[in-house]
């Protein structure tokens, strides 16, 4: 019969190692799905998934049980996420002259015939991978799960652990900083 | 260009695309692996910790006395003979004043 999380939880704060095995099973995906919207490369996406879950075994004694543990889970993955960008700020400096030929197909496309580009374009996607990029940690953070993952205040300061009033400072400023990338993206291409 | 339009654009794509929530394989053993090795590490890093604290304090409390003895003005000796013959002195003291005659 298959064991219950609670079970699972309850036999690995008793020193059951193997049973956690099955909780890096099941949660995994989500792990890796939500570092990759962070990291680019596939080994650091698995170097912040990996210690996700060493994070999450030393921690586990402080898990109460009182949340979901597939939301602790997420908060931890996504302070580890931040933690991640905070260390790895090399990116935000380079110029967007270096656009790849299809982004700046795309941006071409974008001003002549915007009703033809579809959300789909590959050229897109490398695009606001690039933006996000220039973004600050605290402003890609505030972007990915205000606007991209849709969620509220109220939840972002939960994962967070920042006050409510900070997060909308911080959203009001990352927005501030994005529309600013933008512009620049503009800029460097059509000047 | 509409730079407003540009980023309610790029925002757009990136919700219709969410990363993959592929996961390496074997990834779990990966984990269980290294959570297995853990608590020796756990030991020994501890270990090292506490012998570098202990090897620092060491050089410190050195340092101080030697300094502090470095600067202690040097105090004359009462008798002026030097400290093997004091301690020559005290070690056969018994013997000296024991009475020679039966």
């Amino acid at each position: 019969m298959e064991r219950t999380e609670a079970e699972l939880i309850a036999a690995v704060l008793k020193g059951d190692a193997a049973s956690f095995e099955p909780l890096v099973l099941k949660y995994s995906p989500r792990v890796f799905a939500t570092a990759r919207r962070y990291a680019r490369r596939e080994s650091e996406v698995e170097d912040i998934a990996q210690e996700v879950w060493l994070k999450a075994f030393s921690k586990l004694p402080g898990f109460r049980g009182e949340a979901p543990f597939e939301h602790w889970l997420m908060r931890m993955t996504v302070r580890t996420c931040y933690d991640f960008l905070r260390g790895h700020q090399r990116n935000r400096e380079s110029s967007f002259s270096e656009l790849s030929e299809p982004e700046s197909d795309w941006l071409e496309r974008f001003v002549t015939q915007p009703e033809t580009l579809t959300d789909n374009a590959d050229a897109a996607r490398l695009l606001i991978g690039r933006v996000l990029e220039k973004l600050s940690p605290s402003a890609r953070l505030v972007i990915t799960l205000l606007e991209i993952e849709d969620r509220s205040v109220k939840e972002i300061a939960a994962i967070t652990g920042w006050s409510v009033p900070l997060v909308k400072v911080r959203a009001f400023r990352a927005r501030a900083e994005m529309r600013k990338i933008v512009a620049k993206m503009a800029q460097d291409k059509y000047l | 260009m509409n730079t407003a339009e540009l980023h309610r654009k790029l925002i757009a794509v990136a919700r219709a695309n969410p990363p993959g929530d592929q996961v390496p394989y074997a990834f779990e053993k990966r984990v269980t692996a290294l959570l297995a090795a853990r608590p020796l590490r756990e030991n020994m890093s501890l270990w090292i910790y506490g012998l570098w604290r202990a090897a620092v304090s060491c050089v410190a409390i050195t340092l101080l006395l030697g300094t502090w003895a470095a600067f202690q003005p040097a105090t004359p000796a009462v008798t002026g003979d030097d400290l093997s013959q004091n301690f020559e002195n005290t070690l056969l003291a018994a013997v000296d004043q024991t009475d020679p005659t039966p």
